[in-house]
């Protein structure tokens, strides 16, 4: 691995084939990203994690790492850029993280505290969007979905189950259970499957667990997301 | 026991006056009195501008978020709705035991909440007024006021208040909005450091309660004919009583008295609350007026808190707050004290008996133990019930077979003294406001009164001291005859 690329002034080894979100996660180095998980081929949606390679704009988990390229990411201007993306999010979705069992434990949550996000700045949405809840081991709360299409992805690729799916077009696209019902009881989801561990927000929720780990003691409650390892 | 002064007849011939918001007490509430030419007073209503909403938008929420989610209700005393959401959801996991442990770290983060809140509402809100006098000077009659003129009883209302929000920090994750309590338990026990830093006060903490107590007995006592009157109405009585009739603030049965302290009902499992408890809806205000089925709606309304529970419990089982529970109960006379001021009295008693338990707790291993959650079989129905600093508070839910609320119902402390505070205002009103100009200092009147109840009105605002309050008498033509301001 001799071959370097620069990110914000840093030299990043990598390998042939590797994108520059993998190689600077390899290395150490932490560029905000969603959709993005190392087990998965990378979808390039949220575009969180956005970088300037030579001067131009591209996601990070899809462009390929050449040698020799100079890559800025943790500037003021491209984060303002994330924090905007990370607002928005916020406003599409309910996300209220006062009551949200996975606060501490949100990668949306932690990724807006690194982003220095202090207010939603856009108007709600608030919109009407149902639970769940008839699956007697997960509950499925929609309010909080950001549609990275992880679990999609890992119900199709990994459980060769295919139970969910992306549905409808532009703002109006919502994740949808494939049943007949469009209930989750009525798949052949299982609470294992990996569909149900990869969400980076709280749509798949564990039932009757809420808030058994205590604060202090989740993910993100004791170092910010660009120190906490990148989950596989 | 009438509803005089709540409605007047020829509304439309009167002059309005409002005191909006209502300055020191937690949330916001207005009161509205209707004058004549003559200043004769004629209506006079505590209004609760506030409508929040909550048993309506958790409805399809997991019953597991909602001791988390319902606490946002209020940022002085969330762990009330906490713990007693948590009690309510105990029932409906199946837990009627939780394990020792547990029990008394929730018992724990509820003292240091009685002690923080008890502390706060005596030292910050009500002070100013016991120590200056109701209608002394308006810019020194604050907090800071009382740091410059009395500046080691300052320093302890802020340390004891400190020390509460301690205690909660550790039980509960946060010092406000915590997660510490859980349906069928508690997420966190206390590390060997965090009972040693809180032991290393908690005997100040003992001792500055105990003359907390001493100094609003002597403030009371040495003006009998104000304290013991001002505000002054006869009411029936509620509150939970522990084992053997104990005061408690966590656990215990319903017990009420009638205005001469003769019982009403006693050992009331609270799961039944509904049974003895009914609530009426009035046109002018967003907050319910509950009252005792059995007496109905006319003489059936009681008063809760402080004031309710020193004197329903038969004995206090700490020894300093026995002490001074005794003290009242012979300075009462042998029959309940119903004067509104007395509840600043019996608070000071409840924070001493706070302080006491929570030294008792803190040489307790139990709260160190690792054994934490207790399970049991599902039920679809549960009633929380706790004593708050305000007074009783229930909560009652129902869930069905998927996990989600389909119903909640929440009676609040201030709900429960809802008739008991307009009466209040209102007989300091005719007393006090009857027939004279209007001035700060009398409206002042009306506010003390209120505050004596320590009302959280539906949600804490952290906006003490930038408060204003605006009042205008206006004639009946509309026309700005006097107004007032205070920023």
């Amino acid at each position: 691995m001799s071959q370097t690329f620069t990110l914000d002034g840093d030299s990043i080894p990598f390998a042939d084939g590797q994108t520059i979100l993998q190689a600077a996660t390899a290395a150490g180095a932490f560029i905000p990203h969603l959709c993005y998980h190392p087990e998965f081929k990378p979808h390039g949606s949220c575009k969180l994690c956005t970088v300037k390679v030579n001067g131009r704009q591209t996601a990070s988990c899809t462009m390929r790492a050449t040698s020799g390229m100079t890559v800025e990411s943790n500037t003021e201007e491209i984060n303002a850029g994330r924090r905007s993306l990370v607002q928005m999010l916020f406003v599409e979705g309910n996300h209220f993280c006062p009551a949200c069992e996975q606060s501490g434990n949100c990668q949306l949550q932690a990724t807006a505290y690194y982003l220095g996000m202090m207010s939603p700045h856009f108007d709600h949405f608030f919109p009407s969007r149902a639970l769940d809840a008839s699956h007697p081991e997960v509950l499925l709360d929609f309010n909080r979905c950001i549609l990275c299409s992880l679990c999609v992805r890992a119900s199709r690729d990994v459980d060769g189950k295919n139970v969910f799916a992306l549905s409808g077009r532009g703002i109006r696209t919502r994740l949808i259970v494939n049943a007949a019902s469009g209930r989750l009881a009525d798949t052949d989801f299982s609470p294992t499957d990996k569909a149900a561990e990869v969400c980076p927000v709280g749509v798949f929720l564990k039932k009757r667990r809420g808030f058994a780990v205590p604060i202090g003691e989740r993910r993100y409650d004791k170092t910010p997301i660009s120190g906490v390892p990148e989950e596989a | 026991m009438s509803y005089q002064l709540e409605t007047a007849p020829n509304p439309e011939k009167l002059r309005r006056i409002a005191i909006d918001p209502v300055s020191r007490v937690e949330g916001h509430g207005k009161v509205t009195l209707l004058l004549d030419e003559q200043n004769k007073v004629h209506q006079v209503r505590l209004h609760i501008v506030e409508f929040r909403g909550f048993e309506k938008f958790i409805q399809g929420r997991p019953y597991w978020e909602v001791p988390v989610l319902v606490q946002r209700l209020c940022g002085i005393c969330p762990v009330s709705h906490h713990l007693a959401a948590s009690k309510a959801l105990d029932a409906i996991v199946g837990v009627s035991k939780l394990t020792p442990a547990a029990e008394k770290l929730r018992r724990l983060m509820h003292y240091g909440q009685m002690l923080q809140s008890h502390a706060l509402h005596f030292f910050h809100l009500s002070s100013p007024d016991l120590l200056f006098g109701f209608d002394s000077d308006v810019t020194r009659r604050n907090i800071v006021g009382v740091a410059q003129a009395h500046p080691e009883i300052a320093k302890h209302g802020v340390l004891l208040r400190k020390f509460g929000q301690e205690v909660i920090r550790v039980t509960a994750g946060k010092r406000v909005h915590g997660t510490g309590s859980v349906p069928g338990g508690v997420n966190k026990a206390l590390t060997i450091a965090e009972r040693d830093e809180l032991l290393k006060d908690i005997y100040h903490i003992v001792q500055w309660s105990r003359e907390a107590v001493h100094l609003i007995q002597k403030v009371h006592t040495q003006d009998p004919g104000l304290y013991n009157s001002f505000g002054i109405f006869r009411s029936n009585f509620m509150s939970l009583v522990g084992h053997d009739g104990d005061l408690d603030f966590y656990h215990g049965t319903l017990r009420a008295r009638d205005d001469n302290g003769n019982i009403l009902f006693d050992h009331v499992d609270y799961q039944n609350y509904q049974s003895h408890i009914e609530e009426e809806v009035r046109p002018w205000s967003y907050m319910k007026f509950p009252y005792f089925r059995a007496i109905g709606k006319e003489n059936g309304w009681y008063k809760v808190g402080p004031l309710a529970r020193v004197q329903n419990c038969d004995q206090i089982s700490t020894p300093f707050a026995e002490q001074e529970r005794r003290e009242f109960v012979d300075y009462a006379g042998g029959s309940p004290l119903h004067a509104p001021l007395a509840y600043h009295w019996t608070r000071m008693i409840e924070m001493l008996h706070a302080a006491e338990v929570i030294k008792d707790l803190l040489h307790d291993d139990d709260i160190l133990s690792g054994d934490l959650m207790a399970h049991g079989e599902r039920a679809f129905e549960g009633v929380g019930v706790i004593e708050a600093p305000r007074g009783t508070l229930f909560h009652h839910y129902r869930v069905d077979e998927n996990d989600l609320i389909t119903m909640a119902n929440l009676i609040v402390s201030t709900t429960n003294n809802n008739q008991a505070m307009n009466e209040a205002v209102r007989h300091v009103a005719r007393r006090y406001l009857h027939g004279r100009e209007i001035t700060e200092g009398l409206l002042n009147h009306i506010e003390v009164a209120i505050r004596a109840f320590d009302p959280c009105l539906s949600c804490a605002t952290h906006a003490l001291g930038q408060m204003a309050l605006e009042v205008e008498l206006r004639d009946p033509e509309g026309a700005l005859v006097h107004s007032l301001r205070r920023a």
